[in-house]
C-alpha cells in the first residue's frame, strides 16, 4: 500500500467515528433542554429520563411534554409523540439496506435509529465506514442525551420557573430548527408545513389538546398528492 | 401506575416499535413513489403543527405571549443565520428570558 492509499484508508476509518462523535456531543448536550422542559410540563425525573432511555427520539419526547404541559389528553398526546416516531420507521428502511443488522444486534441498533445517526450514516462513502459512522453517533448520542436528561430534569427544580429562563420557547424553538432545513429545501415543503400549522391551530379551539398536531397529518397526505413525484420529475 | 407513566412508556413502546418495524419491513412497502412522499412531508406537517400550537396556543384557547413569540422570532433569525441547533434553542430561550427579567411578560 503507497503511503497516499495508507492515509486515504486512515481517513476512512477517522472520519465517520469523529463526525458521529462531534455530532451526537453537541445534539446530546440538548438533552439538558429536554430534562428541563419535561419536568417544567409536570413530569416526574424518573418519567423525563425513561422517556430519553427508552423512546430516545427528540421530537417526540418534547411532543409528549408539550400536550402534558398544556394539560392535553394523554390519549392524543401519545399518539402525535409516537406519530411524529414514524419517520424513524423511514430511515430503518434507509438503515436496513446498509447496515443489514440480524438477530439481537437489529434490537439495538433499532434504538439508534433517528435523524443524527441516519444522517452520518448515509453521509459515508461505503458500508464499513457507515456501520463506524452509525455506530459512534448512537452510543455517542445516547450516552450524552442520556446524562444530559438527567442534568436538566435535576437542575430545573432549583432553578425555579422554566417560564423565567424562556424553557417554555425550547420545544417550539426545536421544532422549528428540526425542520428548517425541509423548508429551505422545496416549495412543497413549506406549503405543507403552513399547512400543518393552519389546520392545527385552525382546529384548536374546537378539538381536544393534541388531536390537532395530528389532524396537521393531513396537509402532508394533500402535498404527497399534489406534487410530483421524483419518478415524474426526472420523466419530464 | 398513574396515567402520565402509562403515556410515558406507551410513547417509549411506540417509538421503538416504529425503529425496529424500519430495520424489519421488506423494502417494497416504500415502492410507491406517494408513499414515499407522503412519509417525508409527515414530520415537516406535524412539527409545524406542534411549533405554531405551542407559541400561540395554551390548552383549548390562543394565547400570545410576547416574551414567547419574541423567543421564537429569535430562533428564526438564528436559523436564517445558519447558527448550529443549539444556538438557535439558546437564542430563543435567553430572549425570551431576558425580556422577562425586564418586565414583559
Amino acid at each position: 500500500m503507497s503511503a497516499q492509499a495508507a492515509v486515504q484508508a486512515a481517513a476512512r476509518q477517522v472520519r465517520p467515528v469523529r463526525d458521529g462523535v462531534g455530532l451526537g456531543l453537541a445534539v446530546g448536550v440538548s438533552g439538558i433542554a429536554f430534562g428541563a422542559a419535561a419536568v417544567g410540563s409536570g413530569l416526574s425525573t424518573w418519567q423525563a429520563c425513561a422517556l430519553s432511555l427508552l423512546a430516545f427520539t427528540g421530537a417526540s419526547q418534547f411532543a409528549l411534554a408539550g400536550v402534558i404541559a398544556t394539560g392535553g389528553g394523554l390519549v392524543a398526546g401519545t399518539a402525535g409523540a409516537v406519530l411524529l416516531g414514524s419517520r424513524n420507521t423511514l430511515y430503518g428502511l434507509r438503515l436496513a439496506e446498509i447496515l443489514r443488522p440480524r438477530g439481537p444486534g437489529r434490537l439495538l441498533a433499532a434504538v439508534g435509529v433517528i435523524d443524527e445517526t441516519t444522517a452520518v450514516t448515509l453521509a459515508q462513502p461505503d458500508p464499513d465506514s457507515a456501520r463506524r459512522g452509525f455506530t459512534a453517533t448512537f452510543a455517542t448520542l445516547y450516552l450524552t442525551w442520556n446524562l444530559a436528561t438527567l442534568a436538566g430534569a435535576l437542575g430545573a427544580g432549583r432553578l425555579g420557573s422554566p417560564q423565567a429562563f424562556g424553557l417554555d420557547v425550547v420545544g417550539p424553538a426545536a421544532f422549528l430548527a428540526l425542520i428548517y432545513p425541509r423548508l429551505r429545501a422545496g416549495r412543497t415543503e413549506r406549503l405543507v408545513a403552513l399547512g400543518g400549522a393552519a389546520i392545527a391551530l385552525g382546529t384548536t379551539t374546537v378539538l381536544p389538546v393534541g388531536v390537532p398536531v395530528i389532524l396537521a397529518a393531513t396537509a402532508a397526505l394533500v402535498g404527497a398528492l399534489a406534487s410530483p413525484t421524483a419518478q415524474q420529475r426526472s420523466a419530464v | 401506575m398513574t396515567a402520565t407513566w402509562i403515556a410515558v412508556l406507551a410513547t417509549a413502546a411506540g417509538c421503538y416499535g416504529l425503529k425496529l418495524a424500519g430495520l424489519t419491513v421488506p423494502q417494497r412497502v416504500l415502492a410507491s413513489p406517494r408513499v414515499r412522499r407522503f412519509a417525508e412531508l409527515v414530520p415537516v406537517a406535524l412539527l409545524a403543527a406542534l411549533s405554531a400550537v405551542q407559541s400561540a396556543t395554551s390548552g383549548h384557547g390562543f394565547d400570545l405571549d410576547p416574551a414567547r413569540l419574541a423567543g421564537l422570532g429569535s430562533a428564526l433569525v438564528a436559523l436564517v443565520l445558519r447558527a448550529p441547533f443549539l444556538v438557535v434553542i439558546v437564542a430563543a430561550a435567553g430572549t425570551a428570558a431576558a425580556l422577562r427579567a425586564a418586565g414583559v411578560s
